[in-house]
């Protein structure tokens, strides 16, 4: 305990330290030097990292029978408000803070060394490993929040770091415009998620997870002991609208619908950022968030929840439509990452609490660690193909199995196990969320299933179109070659982690379950075969479509289109959903009420102040005349005003 | 001698050494203007030091460095200061922002001698009204605070610059004529037994608690508590009162509109406070709620209209009017928590809009324009003014780790704690601030900082020089110092609004 209190807090130092120094010094240094710099020190980090999780998780000193605890490793005070609410700097170690721990370090540290490689010659090399510091201090400490505000702190902090990284060719067009539009939606997202903070905080008289998460009997002593229990608005109750609110910040991180459409626009940052940022950790806040705040959810606003499904698997199922349509590698790899996001909401959704009924929290948070390994793999080996053929688009592509040998195999298994086929990881993790929904929810059940096969699909088709399908029309300008060992090795090391995950649970030396709990007690559960093997085959029918149709360069492709052309049309075009954003943002903010107001201040605001001294200035110019210097007229005003008044003291 | 006096002592010392020496000699002026603001804000550091040992000692005066000497008999006047950690805050601010003003104005060539003379005349006055304790001082202050900047935008200025300083100044003035009238009528109210008036703030507020608890007629409260905020409400651009301020600090010479957006607008918000709440606290529970809708209004009206401006300086003068609304707004919420947050808002805004126009004047000066549409891909060209300006952007918009965030989170926390519709509507309301911010700072960011460079004739330009370094690191170094510690600032000045804030019903 005392061992990893002394070391935790140079988790976030680190990083922190780094992002100054590279960000200030950076461009005195060689760029090779501060790459080196900023990976040795993130690797002396991600050491720290998997030393506490490890030890948490398997030394059993932090355990009481089967049941996790939550530990405070520091709390140091920030900001004081009032009496009540204190605002703490903390790191807070449970089996989820822990579990990112171990995703965050490890993908951050492949991208960092990847980054080695891929970024190499380009200008702004340091700016880049420094924001990649500022990154990985922003998530570190918004995963080992003890409190709520801490958590938005360190969310606006990630948030930044994202815009930073997607304006990273700040001399594009397009990547400013993406930039913006990413930080301004999440942002849009995260006023709710203050607004929520402040509903629950100010009734609860906390801020702190450990108070907030507080369960006895059932209910979450801090919502029970507090008027939230009772109190309504407009017929709802407050807690479910706060908790609701809480989670539209995280579906603006996570890019629920329809608070989506800044991440496929993100992925105009170099594409190490998009691996580590846009799919694997940033873009997965929001299901943490649910997760964190999960007793709370379940206990106290379980509409809500039920909600959080609906929207989870509408998300999940739109946005794998659009994925089968588009042509930019990466933008597939993006849908996917909102559909798979979607997923873990979803697994949220149908959760219950404690052992086997938390089955759905428990798959979620496997298929977040899972899927971060394999999508950062997949976005690293878009980087790795990108720079062999410099295009995004599809078109650019094919043929590149031989070429590429070591992208090949590693991009294979990433899209074996994201279709769901055993024994790689992602079929482990995706089944027991079918499991879950099967249980609660039929229906979304259903539109998990069929998501599946669709995942199956468009992620074969991305790969035949890639590394099969025949050489582009006029070949390739220069032959493409594999990528150089640093970002080769990345790629291996996400491989095999996807690959031992997998197996290793299939033999049973790994249970997800033990480690992983909505109450942090361990429980045990079987491979439900009865859903298993359906969504193996929804998963190799997608497969066996996505060949039939892309394996060689044939007319089907063209041909299943002309079939449905109206919905491949919008798919292709995301369902409009980015022209509907921008006339509201256009026509509709910038046109029907800033200008108005901005005129209105001009011109009757200030015309009104304008319209006083022009008046004062008149009057002054009419009054002047009164005093002329000619005796004559004084002489006639006075004998006037003398007559005048004695004729109107006679009337008196 | 009391340390405070020294805030007076050392500009007027400036002004005539500054006065004696030929006009000609610009470096040596400047170097008697840097050496003069650098003791000025060592004496406001020390004071913090020493202010926050002594409250160690002594946590029951209101005031501590206190000191009264009678000036006019006849009225009994007094000179008489003493500071609480609000005007310490306060303090430390102006300090900072006139040495950096200092900096920024090393490039000024143009009647040196005259304008250093008028810009210390200026911060005497910023100074002068901080430290009193005193009614008739703190507004005598006031007015020399104001009338230099008639003459400093008007000599100086660029743009139309004898319209919008004639602006500026009579609208100012037209406040401190409701000003003056509210504080006599404070003055004539302050002794409730009749007899010789008191000017003194601390009396006067002991007297007015005295004569509630007594049960005695205050119903004057009602008729000069209005007059006394708008009074000040026009200073910290209160709407409907603030259209001085785009037009005035369009005109203003950088240094200067640094020093009025910075400092001189927080002796609006400061005085709204310490003058109006403080010594008429029950007026002022009771019509709240009028100037919490002005209030709301200013912070969603500045922020909506900023997102379409198309001049640098007119985007940032909208922004101080959404965020000095936001000061106001919190103060009348009248508990500790809100208030704290918008004594932190007016340092925070204070440091990040002083960096602003810095940074503003600093690109004006290279690219002669200030029009948004013709500037593009700045970054590229020079790099260290622009991550600057972007850094003040990020504090602009409330970015944790700077200033902004601190002052902002305290204020809808503190906020929040009132539970009926009405105040839960306006929290509301200036949350969704915080978005409309976002989107007009990136789209200046998006369109003069990045994207391709848009006119070929700033390829040439050159990055900041060594003094606008110092002036844009300081203030920057200063934003990030409270955003990332602000603990001891956010004590400091809670510790003096206890006094004030006890006066009201859910004050503490």
């Amino acid at each position: 305990m005392e061992q990893l209190a002394s070391l935790a807090p140079y988790v976030l130092i680190l990083p922190l330290c780094m992002f100054l120094i590279l960000g200030l010094f950076g461009k005195k240094m060689c760029p090779k030097v501060s790459g080196l710099l900023g990976t040795t020190v993130f690797g002396v980090v991600s050491v720290i990292c998997y030393y506490i999780a490890l030890k948490y998780f398997f030394s059993g000193d932090y355990q009481i029978g089967e049941t996790y605890q939550q530990v405070t490793l520091f709390n140091m005070e920030w900001l004081r408000m009032n009496e009540d609410l204190v605002i703490s700097i903390g790191f807070l170690l449970d089996p989820l803070s822990a579990i990112m721990l171990i995703v965050i370090s490890t993908v951050s540290l492949m991208v960092h060394i990847y980054s080695m490689g891929y970024m190499h010659g380009e200008g702004g090399f340091q700016r880049f490993y420094a924001i990649l510091s500022l990154f990985s201090f922003a998530m570190l400490g918004l995963v080992v929040a003890t409190n709520i505000f801490q958590m938005y702190i360190f969310w606006e902090l990630v948030g930044v770091s994202s815009f930073l990284l997607i304006s990273f060719y700040y001399f594009k067009h397009s990547a400013v415009r993406a930039a913006k539009k990413a930080f301004i939606v999440t942002r849009f997202a995260d006023m709710f998620f203050l607004i929520g903070i402040l509903i629950l905080s100010y009734y609860t008289r906390t801020f702190d997870f450990d108070k907030l998460t507080f369960i006895t009997d059932g209910h979450v002593d801090a919502i029970v002991n507090s008027d939230l229990r009772t109190m309504t608005f407009l017929g709802f109750p407050v807690i479910s609208i706060a908790m609701f609110l809480i989670f539209l910040g995280g579906a603006g991180k996570s890019a629920m619908f329809p608070l989506h459409i800044w991440l496929p626009d993100a992925m105009e940052g170099p594409t190490p950022a998009s691996a580590l940022i846009h799919a694997a950790t940033m873009v997965v806040a929001g299901v943490y968030l649910v997760a964190r705040l999960f007793p709370i959810y379940t206990f106290e606003a379980p509409h809500v929840l039920e909600i959080i499904s609906y929207i989870g698997a509408f998300t999940s199922i739109f946005a794998a439509i659009i994925a089968c349509a588009q042509t930019d590698i990466k933008r597939v790899l993006a849908f996917s990452t909102i559909s798979q996001i979607a997923y873990m909401m979803v697994a949220l959704g149908v959760s219950g609490y404690g052992g086997v009924n938390g089955l759905g929290y428990t798959a979620s948070m496997w298929h977040l660690f899972t899927h971060a390994m394999f999508k950062a793999l997949l976005f690293m080996a878009a980087g790795a193909i990108i720079h062999a053929v410099h295009s995004n688009e599809m078109d650019a592509m094919g043929n590149l199995r031989k070429k590429l040998p070591i992208t090949h195999i590693t991009f294979l298994i990433a899209c074996l196990a994201i279709a769901g086929i055993p024994p790689f990881s992602g079929f482990f993790s995706k089944d027991e969320i079918l499991v879950a929904a099967f249980e609660t929810n039929k229906w979304v059940f259903a539109v998990e299933y069929f998501v599946a096969g669709l995942t199956a699909f468009y992620m074969f088709r991305l790969y035949y179109r890639i590394f099969w399908f025949g050489e582009p029309e006029g070949g390739y300008e220069h032959e493409p070659h594999e990528a150089p060992l640093n970002m080769t090795f990345p790629l291996m090391f996400l491989a095999a982690v996807t690959v031992i995950t997998g197996i290793s649970w299939a033999f049973g030396k790994l249970s997800f379950t033990e480690l992983i709990s909505s109450d942090f007690t361990g429980y045990e559960i079987h491979t439900h075969w009865n859903i298993a093997l359906p969504s193996i085959g929804a998963g190799v029918v997608g497969i066996l479509i996505a060949t039939f149709l892309y394996l060689e360069r044939t007319g089907r492709p063209n041909k299943a289109v002309s079939y449905i052309k109206k919905p491949y049309l919008w798919a292709y075009n995301k369902f409009y959903i980015d022209e509907i954003y921008l006339f509201v943002t256009n026509n509709i903010i910038f046109q029907r009420i800033c200008q108005p107001i901005a005129w209105f201040d001009r011109h009757i605001i200030d015309g009104f102040m304008n319209l006083l001294s022009w008046v004062t200035n008149k009057t002054s110019q009419e009054t002047k005349e009164i005093q002329s210097g000619y005796v004559q007229q004084y002489a006639w005003v006075f004998i006037m005003g003398v007559i005048t008044i004695v004729l109107l003291s006679i009337n008196l | 001698m009391n340390i405070l006096s020294l805030f007076v002592i050392i500009p007027l010392v400036m002004m005539a050494v500054i006065f004696c020496i030929n006009g000609e000699k610009k470096s040596l002026i400047r170097t008697i203007m840097s050496i003069g603001g650098f003791a000025l804000l060592c004496t406001s550091t020390y004071l913090t030091i020493q202010f926050l040992e002594l409250r160690q000692i002594d946590t029951t005066s209101e005031f501590l460095f206190t000191e009264s000497a009678m000036w006019y008999e006849r009225f009994n006047i007094h000179y008489s200061v003493g500071v609480d950690g609000i005007s310490v805050a306060m303090l430390l601010l102006s300090s900072i922002v006139v040495i950096t003003g200092v900096f920024v104005s090393y490039a000024m060539e143009e009647k040196v001698k005259e304008y250093f003379l008028w810009f210390l005349m200026l911060s005497i006055g910023v100074y002068g009204f901080f430290i009193s304790l005193d009614l008739f001082t703190m507004f005598l202050f006031y007015e020399v605070a104001l009338i230099p900047m008639y003459l400093l935008i008007g000599l100086w200025g660029s743009g139309k610059k004898e319209y919008s300083a004639m602006k500026l100044t009579l609208m100012l003035m037209g406040g401190s004529a409701f000003l003056m009238v509210g504080i006599f009528g404070i003055y004539y109210n302050s002794i409730p037994e009749g007899g010789e008036g008191t000017f003194n703030i601390q009396e006067i507020a002991a007297n007015v608690q005295a004569l509630k608890a007594n049960g005695g007629d205050i119903s004057w409260e009602y008729i000069f508590f209005p007059l006394t905020f708008v009074g000040f409400g026009v200073l910290g651009a209160m709407f409907p009162f603030h259209t001085w301020s785009p037009d005035g600090h369009a005109s203003a010479p950088t240094a200067v509109s640094m020093l009025h957006a910075g400092v001189l607008m927080k002796l609006g918000g400061y005085g709204c406070f310490r003058i109006a709440m403080y010594l008429m606290p029950d007026a002022a529970q009771e019509q709240a709620w009028i100037f919490i809708i002005l209030t709301g209004i200013s912070v969603v009206y500045g922020a909506f209209s900023a997102c379409v401006q198309n001049d640098l300086k007119y985007i940032n003068a909208y922004s101080s009017v959404s965020h000095c609304g936001l000061v106001l707004f919190a103060l009348l919420m009248m508990n500790k928590t809100a208030m704290t947050g918008a004594i932190l808002q007016m340092v925070s805004h204070g440091l990040m809009t002083a960096l602003f126009f810095a940074l503003i004047g600093m690109i004006y000066g290279r690219t002669h324009t200030r029009d948004i549409r013709e500037m593009g891909g700045l970054m590229k060209i020079m790099p260290i003014l622009c991550v600057c300006y972007v850094i003040a952007g990020l504090a602009s918009l409330g970015l944790p780790g700077l200033s902004g965030f601190v002052a902002e989170m305290t204020i809808f926390v503190g906020a929040f704690e009132h539970t009926d519709f009405f105040h839960r509507t306006f929290v509301i309301l200036g949350c969704s601030s915080i978005v409309i911010t976002a989107v007009y700072i990136l789209r200046v960011v998006g369109k003069i900082l990045m994207g391709p460079v848009q006119d070929k004739h700033h390829e040439t330009l050159t990055d900041a020089v060594w003094y606008e370094k110092v002036a844009a690191f300081g203030l920057i170094a200063a934003i990030a110092a409270i955003g990332m510690a602000p603990l001891w600032l956010s004590n400091m000045i809670g510790g003096g609004i206890e006094n004030i804030a006890k006066l009201f019903t859910y004050g503490l």
